[in-house]
């Protein structure tokens, strides 16, 4: 679930309230907060639209982890989805360019047999 | 009836109408508008974030049109889904789907290329796919309405004309008169969380069905996919490299993520959790998968939890129909719904057309929904053209079959509707009801599912983002009916949808099955057409 809007971070750009497929965030003065915390359906979007990675979705679907934001910062955990994505400044290359997940075969034997043999 | 949108709300008119924003809804947008016609395209949440393809790599159904990878491409999922699908719609959507993708690499998508310099066209990411499919529909002149759910749509006497609904940001009611609508609201995940999908509520099965519409294939809608108990990913690909075990570390024998999923799921209705570890990929391989798919790893990530050693609990998770196969049935090749104005798209429709009773996911679904997308915005551009000066004059009414009201609804509602959709998470979600099917299961489940319509449907629904809540209630109460009417008619096993009381197909239920009706809900059979046999 969503978990933090940093204070310190948030430009007030409205982009997490736009985005969020759940509506769950609000502006308050000149800063996003977490309006509806039990709508949200756990899908990173809004992390991956935060132009300053100032939010942080925890992976847990249903209990509320209160992760802390000096925590979340030293270990690279805040902002590292959109840097995945790619969506950061000076990325090199976004995962759409990466990505090529067989997924037709990758339920298959033989498929799993002459991967593990790349692999090698 | 319902009392129209007020005066000074939002009040549009267009050719076509497109509900629904994601993959099915964008590429129907785009194709309407390619035809010259006035399109506008309502969002529950926001078009290019919502619904299930937004937030994940998607493997699409993109196969080169060389005649032997085609008849390989038709055949690996036609006797898994119970030999539902006809060959002329697979070759439809086989050279739909190739053509939009390629149009896609034109239109700027980054495909990754492989040693020879070739596109690699056979996946696309979530967020990359939708922000693009955001910008084209806005660069055709589609008029986007972001957090604008439908509540209901419009007709007169000629057809459907239209949709009514509330914006959920600034709490105003809308209303958009169009000559054609376009259903593409997805499928229905009842709330289960499963990412992306809390959007995917069935509403448009629902609407479908007010306007006379008929479904197909709703005893194919009890998908689950493996994910970590604690979290939304519903990401299944990789656990064919899993074992599984149980808490002392002893192997859980016979689970796995194709056919083992009946083991995991025995397992847990007893109640002994299942852990998963994907020890079936070796170290010289792990790095190779986490280039790809990677938010797979991102709740492991940030847990701490090494998936490849560390054990970790697991579930299975409702994907209902998202990853079925039924919805909307389709009479057209338009895919129109046999009721004048109305089209559906995307998991709103059914894919048993391209993948019979089995899964849709891994690529059928994504390749159905930008290509069925493709024919419904050509069909209702079209359809909404032919209506010429005639559209003019028409003043529709609303079809909820819920009073919708602008007054303030009785206090309480909230909770209401909050009761009402745990009851019916608590007929669907269970294992024992809906994965292992029963005879005496499915029946009573369906007497409490029928009466929670019977509660629900004379209730005042007023305009409001709690009203959408509410309609949500009632489409995920339909939907579950729908579904476990035609399990019940199903009375043997095919495709995901298994009954433990027959076991093995039926060779003379061979045949699709079609339902609808609200208050009565009604099943029929329906002819696979013929030339789908051939294979
Ligand atoms: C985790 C996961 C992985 C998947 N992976 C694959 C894969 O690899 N390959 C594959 O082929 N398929 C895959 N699928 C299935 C695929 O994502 C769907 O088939 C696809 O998203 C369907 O597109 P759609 O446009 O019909 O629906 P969606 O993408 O779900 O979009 C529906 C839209 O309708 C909107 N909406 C809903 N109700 C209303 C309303 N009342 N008013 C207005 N708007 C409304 C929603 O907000 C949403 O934006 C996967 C699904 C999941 C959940
Ligand atoms: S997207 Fe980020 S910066 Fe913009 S309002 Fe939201 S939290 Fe603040
Ligand atoms: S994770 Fe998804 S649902 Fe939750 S706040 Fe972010 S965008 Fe909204």
């Amino acid at each position: 679930m969503i978990e933090l809007v940093s204070q310190d971070r948030c430009i007030g750009c409205r982009l997490c309230v736009k985005v969020c497929p759940t509506n769950v965030f609000a502006m308050e003065g000149k800063l996003a907060v977490i309006a509806r915390q039990e709508d949200c359906q756990t899908c990173f979007m809004c992390e991956a639209y935060c132009p300053v990675d100032a939010l942080y979705v925890a992976p847990q679907a249903d209990k509320s982890a209160n992760p802390d934001e000096q925590e979340l910062i030293e270990s690279g955990r805040l902002g590292s989805w959109r840097k995945e994505i790619g969506w950061n400044p000076g990325a090199e290359d976004t995962m759409a360019e990466r990505d090529t997940t067989p997924f037709f075969e990758v339920f298959t034997e033989a498929y799993r047999g002459k991967q593990q043999e790349i692999g090698k | 009836m319902s009392q129209p949108a007020l005066k000074e709300a939002l009040k549009l008119t267009a050719d076509v109408l497109v509900i629904g924003g994601g993959p099915a809804g964008t590429w129907a947008a785009l194709t309407a508008a390619a035809k010259g016609v006035k399109v506008i395209l309502a969002d529950k949440g926001y078009c290019g974030s919502s619904g299930a393809t937004a937030p994940s790599g998607t493997g699409v159904w993109y196969v080169k049109p060389e005649e032997e990878l085609r008849e390989a491409a038709k055949a690996s999922r036609y006797a898994m889904g119970g030999k539902l699908a006809e060959h002329r719609w697979m070759d439809r959507v086989l050279d739909r789907t190739y053509e939009n993708m390629n149009r896609l690499g034109v239109s700027g998508y980054p495909f990754p290329v492989d040693e020879e310099g070739n596109p690699y066209r056979r996946g696309l990411q979530g967020p990359e796919y939708m922000r693009l499919m955001r910008k084209l529909v806005k660069k055709a002149g589609v008029k986007i309405l972001d957090h604008s759910p439908v509540l209901e749509l419009l007709a007169d006497e000629h057809g459907v004309a239209g949709a009514a609904g509330v914006q959920t940001q600034n709490g105003e009611a809308w209303s958009v008169h169009a000559g054609a609508v376009v259903i593409a609201t997805g499928g229905c995940a009842f709330l289960s969380k499963a990412l992306g999908c809390n959007v995917l509520t069935g509403d448009g099965y629902l609407f479908a069905a007010e306007a006379g519409a008929s479904l197909s294939g709703m005893e194919f809608s009890n998908a689950y996919a493996i994910c970590p108990t604690f979290s939304s990913v519903t990401k299944t690909a990789y656990y064919s490299y899993a074992s599984f075990y149980y808490e002392d570390g002893s192997v859980v024998e016979g689970a796995g993520s194709k056919k083992g999923r009946s083991v995991i799921a025995r397992n847990l209705l007893a109640g002994r959790q299942v852990f998963a570890k994907l020890d079936g990929a070796d170290e010289a391989l792990q790095p190779l998968l986490r280039v790809a798919q990677t938010n797979f790893f991102l709740p492991f990530d940030r847990r701490g939890i090494n998936p490849f050693k560390d054990l970790f609990p697991v579930t299975l998770r409702l994907e209902g129909t998202v990853r079925g196969t039924g919805g909307i049935r389709i009479t057209d090749e338009q895919c129109g719904t046999g009721v004048p104005g109305l089209y559906a798209a995307g998991d709103a429709a059914t894919r048993e057309l391209i993948c019979g009773g089995f899964t849709g996911g891994g690529s059928h679904n994504a390749a159905w929904a930008m290509s069925s997308g493709s024919f419904a915005g050509e069909g209702a551009a079209a359809y909404a053209a032919g209506l010429g000066r005639h559209s003019q004059h028409r003043a529709p009414v609303g079809l909820s079959s819920s009073p919708l009201v602008h007054q303030e609804v009785k206090a309480g509602e909230a909770a209401r509707t909050a009761e009402y959709v745990e009851a019916v998470q608590a007929e669907v979600k269970p294992y024992d009801i809906n994965l292992f099917r029963t005879e005496q299961g499915l029946a009573s489940s369906l007497e409490r599912l029928d009466g929670l319509w019977k509660e629900q449907r004379s209730r005042e629904i007023q305009r409001t983002p709690e009203g959408v809540k509410a309609r949500e209630a009632e489409a995920m109460t339909a939907t579950a009916r729908w579904m476990y009417s035609s399990a019940l008619a199903r009375t043997e096993t095919r495709g995901m949808h298994k009954r433990e009381d027959f076991k093995g197909s039926d060779d003379s239920q061979h045949h699709r099955l079609i339902s609808g009706g609200l208050d009565q809900v009604w099943v029929k059979t329906e002819e696979v057409a013929k030339e789908s046999v051939l294979l």
